[in-house]
């Protein structure tokens, strides 16, 4: 942006015909400005009106700051200009309509989840407290979250992988495009047939009670696909030369997957693995048909019922008392918590492990 | 160490599709051959078929013998990852491996084939790099990253990485394609270095390089779009670009092609 293009808006339509470069534009901070009146007109419109719901208000805003921004460029600086930002405050728009909900939602459960949320409620079981009691704690469904998501982890990751570079690296001609389109039907598995898929298996055929490692099965069948498409993606990612290059120094070729093709892209892998893990650390559904859930804490996922974080938010809710509703949102606030560490974490390997440029 | 590569009848294919056909010639050890020709005429390919490169592109398929010495590189019991370490390549667009240092691309060779003593393989990197011209650029900043090298520095890491696993051949694909004239110069008279040891292939498209750093020089051409390039003819360098015996040569060189 050089000086001699930014002249104040005074100065009304460019020249008309005159092959100039330079011609009026409106100062950087208009977008501001026609905001911060879009949003007091908004409110004034909503006030004087007599509308009582906030979103209405929101949204005569927001159409009078795309409108307003579109009609002054088009009267300063022409058509083509108008256009150019009428897309951008309609992405700027849209971008604020996205963050509302997601913020709100974190507003909401940060107030209503620090009510209860402490040391003791970390660290105790719900033991033997009644709905309608205060008190208690989350310990035994961090526990069983923490060892049903591994497990599953454990499970998901190593096939996921492994099929993956069966894809890019191997697989040619009709096994390929099925197993493609298997991990994509896959993808689209509502999580209640995942966990009836593992029900009927499990515990009517084969016969086991309900554990937490039952429930693991069904969220590995969860995970696996997700894991398959992440690192397909960032195996292609891979650029052939890299291959090449070590294929012609005389490298055999599992060894150039290994240190070549798989290090080239741990920072990708790595992520897709992580928001793999952070879906499943939200599932409701397997656990309730499959772990059954336990207000004690059982350390072994092999044997008898388990908690786990959704779980107790859903049964604490479900009791429908004033303290289990507080205990409820206490631990969906720490579920949440545990996603976002676990994706500033991914994000923290990608880029550790990213390839270098630096010099 | 150099060996002489005797090719003979040798035709390749990309699925059905035929890329070159029927090319025999003699590669002399210890020596620097040039491959000219214009785009598309098969000389990329027909060096990949060389250290059996080719069979890694999907699809491609090879017809007919390569003798390194005494041993056909499409013999029934060879196996293709040996070639290569007997065959090295350089590529037309550098390519460093990005996660790793100047010190463990030039290793990547010796270390990705089981060989990891440290004392043998700092000897190794240091000779290797000093036989690509890049140590003193280098010697202080082993342990960063490859890919901040400029881009000739990068493609003399990539001969040096190549050179590190001591092979008997070193294949070229359009080496300076990529870089300045500063940068091309020094890979330039690193050739001229290289085939006191190696023998050395390399693929061109500048006329002068090939007069400048080869021995001999072939020149494939193709006769039309679809058709498969073809070897037209293989000379000294010299008799190539002043009195070639094929009228498609002369008009090539000369500029007056197509």
């Amino acid at each position: 942006m050089s000086h001699a293009t930014t002249t104040p808006a005074a100065g009304g339509p460019a020249p008309g015909a005159t092959p100039r470069l330079s011609s009026a534009r409106l100062p950087r901070w208009t977008p501001w400005v026609v905001a911060l009146g879009s949003v007091a007109a908004g409110c004034a419109a909503g006030l004087a009106a007599g509308l009582s719901s906030k979103v209405q208000w929101g949204l005569i805003a927001g159409l009078l700051f795309v409108v307003a921004n579109f009609a002054l460029t088009a009267r300063v600086q022409g058509r083509r200009q108008a256009r150019d930002r009428l897309a951008t405050s309609l992405v700027w728009a849209s971008f604020v309509l996205a963050l509302i909900p997601l913020l709100s939602l974190l507003w909401v459960t940060v107030e209503r989840g620090l009510k209860v949320l402490d040391g003791y409620f970390l660290s105790h079981s719900m033991g033997v407290i009644a709905d309608a009691e205060t008190g208690g704690g989350i310990y035994h469904a961090i526990v069983g979250t923490l060892e049903q998501v591994g497990l599953a982890t454990l499970m998901a990751v190593p096939i996921g992988l492994l099929t993956a570079v069966y894809l890019v690296e191997y697989g040619t001609g009709k096994l390929a495009k099925a197993v493609t389109f298997f991990v994509d039907v896959m993808t689209g598995i509502p999580s209640i047939v995942a966990g009836l898929f593992i029900f009927s298996f499990w515990i009517m055929i084969l016969g086991f009670q309900p554990s937490g490692f039952a429930g693991a099965l069904a969220l590995a069948i969860l995970m696996m696909p997700v894991v398959v498409r992440s690192t397909e993606e960032m195996l292609k990612l891979v650029p052939n030369e890299l291959r090449e290059a070590s294929l012609a120094l005389g490298v055999p070729k599992w060894r150039t997957i290994l240190k070549v093709v798989l290090p080239t892209s741990v920072g990708g892998i790595t992520t897709g693995v992580m928001l793999a893990v952070a879906r499943v650390a939200g599932e409701t559904a397997p656990v309730l048909l499959l772990v059954w859930g336990n207000p004690l804490i059982n350390m072994n996922p092999f044997e008898q019922g388990q908690s786990s974080l959704p779980l107790y938010v859903y049964q604490q809710y479900a009791a429908g008392q004033s303290a289990s509703i507080d205990r409820a949102w206490a631990a969906a606030l720490v579920l949440i918590a545990f996603v976002m560490v676990l994706n500033l974490a991914a994000r923290g390997v990608a880029r550790w492990k990213a390839p270098k440029t630096g010099r | 160490m150099a060996k002489r590569i005797d090719v003979s009848g040798l035709t390749a294919y990309y699925g059905t599709h035929k890329a070159i056909e029927d090319i025999s010639m003699t590669v002399e050890p210890r020596s620097v051959t040039a491959f000219i020709g214009p785009s598309g005429c098969g000389k990329s390919t027909y060096l990949r078929t060389l250290n059996r490169m080719h069979e890694v592109t999907p699809g491609g398929r090879v017809e007919g013998k390569v003798m390194l010495d005494d041993e056909d590189l499409y013999g029934s019991s060879v196996d293709p990852v040996a070639v290569r370490r007997t065959i090295g390549m350089v590529f037309q667009r550098p390519n460093p491996f990005p996660t790793m240092s100047i010190y463990d691309n030039v290793a990547a060779g010796l270390r990705l084939n089981g060989k990891t003593k440290k004392a043998d393989l700092s000897d190794v990197v240091e000779k290797s790099l000093r036989g690509a011209n890049l140590w003193n650029e280098v010697k202080d900043r082993l342990n960063k990253p490859g890919s901040g090298l400029s881009g000739g520095q990068q493609q003399r890491l990539c001969i040096a990485r190549a050179i590190a696993v001591e092979p008997q051949v070193l294949l070229m694909d359009e080496p300076c394609s990529a870089l300045d004239p500063i940068s091309t110069l020094a890979i330039e008279d690193l050739i001229g270095e290289l085939k006191e040891r190696f023998t050395i292939v390399i693929v061109t498209h500048n006329m002068q390089q090939a007069a400048r750093v080869s021995d001999r020089t072939a020149f494939f051409n193709l006769e039309g779009v679809g058709r498969p390039g073809k070897l037209v003819e293989m000379d000294e360098t010299e008799r190539i670009f002043s009195n070639p015996s094929v009228q498609d040569t002369e008009d090539y060189i000369s500029g007056r092609f197509g």
